[in-house]
């Protein structure tokens, strides 16, 4: 009985001194001892095997289902000009109402009731092929014996080895990150404390990232936020703020939360200023406002991170941008966050999973990939209003990841379609039949 | 046919309301979006259930030319013709066999609503009648609709093609 004690505490010991000299100093100094690197190397190389597998099982076996990433129709491209003019076909002239405009609606209306944009966007993207989890092959197929053993030894290391390690990590990253802002709170305002903050906040999300086994590769770094100015980028999942905090310090804004969110939320806020709303605040859209300017005016303060889509989008597509960042002034800093989506589906489906078991999910998954692109700033022109420099923002990042550029609204996984998108439909296609003013 | 990923609408209760159509927001935008989800429909019944989606969705499918037809197959519900009755129902909504003047303005309406005013509706209305209507009943049948329409490539234009 006392040997397995004292054994315990040998592993216990073995394993601490694992996680602090291997995994927590180094990210201290923000460096990298390179085994993630290399672990995503095997990685890719067993997945690139596995794809292989699977597609000669699919030839032979043609019963598995072929994921279809882009929607399950062929949908034909053009505006409603083009559409119409292709379905008169000449034999009519220009400008005048025909019996057949009404296919092009309705081929259009049936189209979306089959497989439309919006939906699509609010689940995760299906993957060309298979990346060995279970939660991305729809009803697990059985398609070859070796490729179900290495489906097999992979849940047993995610589970079993890197699973605990994650939660240790992570426990430590934010045990620190509370303990450590409050400490710093108790510090007279001086560029000390504020050195001090930074230092802590950088370290304490580094051990976070290590504790998703994330590997970040920042690009054009010297574009990166400074101070005084406001951050601008797309939402795929509460992550992100990891994500970016790993690089450098953002005054977040939000709600305050209860819970462990709000612990969180109050100790970080003493050591540097962030903009914490009460829930009532955050309705009142002037008040919001003037507190983000009053915080960009003071040009010494952190630059403030802002998601203007709302709501977190599954990574292939950029959502219409809410305009109230855009009204504050300050220069954007725009960035762009793209996910691989082969080691690990990064996106939040909010509807689908809580908080806790999406951690969960994240912690189990094979690795995060991530790459962070920082664009140059951009300011409003003169003659642009806001929607519009919103836009442009928008168009920019959307451009920079390889993502396609929406222009729905993210609140729509939740609400209903304004009146004025059927009225742009209904006004485009009475300016195409009064063309010849016949009428 | 392959309709496995079609219908993420329907739940456990394996039957579909108008209501369920008005989460498709691609739908609510759309003019005639409210015409499309009642052909789904059948006159006074308030749900549909997947066979008959199917059903519905099966005039949409693209023609093969390669079918024989002889007079011995009851006829594809994917052929020019049922293609055509299809449509032409949207305007006919009591099935009377003819399009009025009064359904045409309807449609009209939806499309256009406030964009154009009443006199401009009822003008265009009365030159589309005059048009097709080749007896001279002031409605328009379903063979004045398909003569009028003998150039649109329907096969193409009333067509959804499903990947692999």
């Amino acid at each position: 009985m006392e040997d397995f004690w004292g054994l315990a505490v040998q592993l216990l010991h073995v394993w601490m001194f694992v996680v602090f000299f291997l995994i927590m100093l180094p990210a201290m100094f923000g460096l990298s001892l390179g085994v993630t690197g290399v672990y995503i190397q095997v990685l890719v190389h067993i997945l690139e095997w596995a794809t292989l597998r699977i597609q000669r099982g699919r030839q032979q076996q043609p019963s598995v289902p072929v994921p279809l990433p882009n929607g399950i129709i062929e949908h034909a491209g053009g505006s409603m000009e083009e559409e119409m003019g292709r379905l008169r076909s000449g034999s009519l002239a220009e400008g005048k109402f025909c019996l057949s405009d009404v296919f092009y609606f309705y081929k259009k209306g049936v189209e979306s009731i089959v497989d439309d944009q919006v939906t699509q966007r609010f689940s995760s993207e299906e993957l060309n092929s298979w990346n060995l989890l279970t939660r991305t092959n729809q009803n697990f197929r059985y398609i070859s014996l070796r490729l179900t053993v290495i489906w097999g030894l992979g849940v047993f290391v995610r589970y079993s080895v890197l699973f605990p390690l994650r939660i240790t990590l992570a426990t430590i990253g934010l045990s620190w990150l509370v303990i450590g802002t409050i400490l710093v709170g108790f510090l007279p305002e001086s560029s000390v404390k504020n050195w001090l903050s930074e230092l802590v906040h950088l370290t304490c999300y580094r051990i976070c990232a290590r504790g998703l086994s994330a590997t970040i590769v920042y690009h054009n770094r010297e574009n990166k936020p400074q101070k005084g100015g406001i951050c601008v980028a797309n939402h795929t999942t509460p992550i992100d703020v990891v994500i970016l905090s790993n690089d450098g310090c953002y005054a977040m804004v939000g709600q305050i939360h209860g819970g462990l969110m709000g612990v969180l939320q109050r100790s970080m806020v003493r050591a540097c200023p962030h903009v914490w709303f009460e829930r009532s605040e955050m309705k009142d859209r002037h008040a919001v406002a003037s507190r983000l300017r009053a915080h960009v005016a003071a040009k010494t303060k952190l630059p403030i991170l802002i998601f203007p889509e709302g709501t977190c989008v599954n990574n292939t597509s950029v959502m219409m941008f809410k305009k109230g960042s855009f009204e504050i002034g300050g220069t954007i800093y725009p960035v762009t966050i793209k996910y691989d989506a082969r080691f690990g589906d990064a996106f939040w489906n909010s509807s689908k999973y809580n908080m806790v078991s999406y951690l969960l999910r994240m912690m189990t998954s094979w690795a995060i990939v991530v790459n962070v692109w920082y664009l140059p700033p951009m300011t409003r022109q003169d003659g642009e209003d806001a929607a519009q420099f919103a836009n442009r923002v928008k168009s920019a990042i959307a451009h920079q990841g390889g993502l396609l550029d929406l222009a729905w609204d993210g609140g729509l996984k939740r609400g209903k379609v304004k009146d004025s998108f059927k009225e742009e439909q209904q006004k485009q296609y009475s300016s195409i039949i009064t063309v010849g003013n016949i009428i | 046919m392959g309709f496995n990923g079609t219908s993420p609408l329907l739940d456990q209760r394996g039957e579909l309301r108008p209501e369920d159509f008005g989460a498709i927001r691609e739908l609510s935008m759309n003019p005639i979006g409210d015409r499309i989800i009642s052909a789904f429909f059948s006159p006074g019944k308030e749900t549909v259930d997947f066979a008959s989606f199917v059903r519905i969705l099966a005039h949409f499918h693209p023609t093969e030319t390669s079918r024989s037809r002889d007079g011995v197959q009851p006829e594809p519900a994917n052929s020019r013709t049922r293609k055509l009755k299809f449509a032409f129902q949207l305007y006919d909504q009591d099935r009377d066999g003819k399009i009025s003047r009064e359904e045409l303005l309807q449609v009209l309406r939806t499309m256009l609503e406030m964009q154009v005013t009443e006199e401009q509706l009822q003008s265009i209305a009365e030159r589309a009648i005059q048009e097709a209507d080749l007896d001279q009943d002031d409605a328009i049948s379903f063979d004045e609709f398909r003569k009028s329409l003998e150039k649109v490539d329907i096969d193409h234009k009333m067509s959804i093609r499903f990947l692999s």
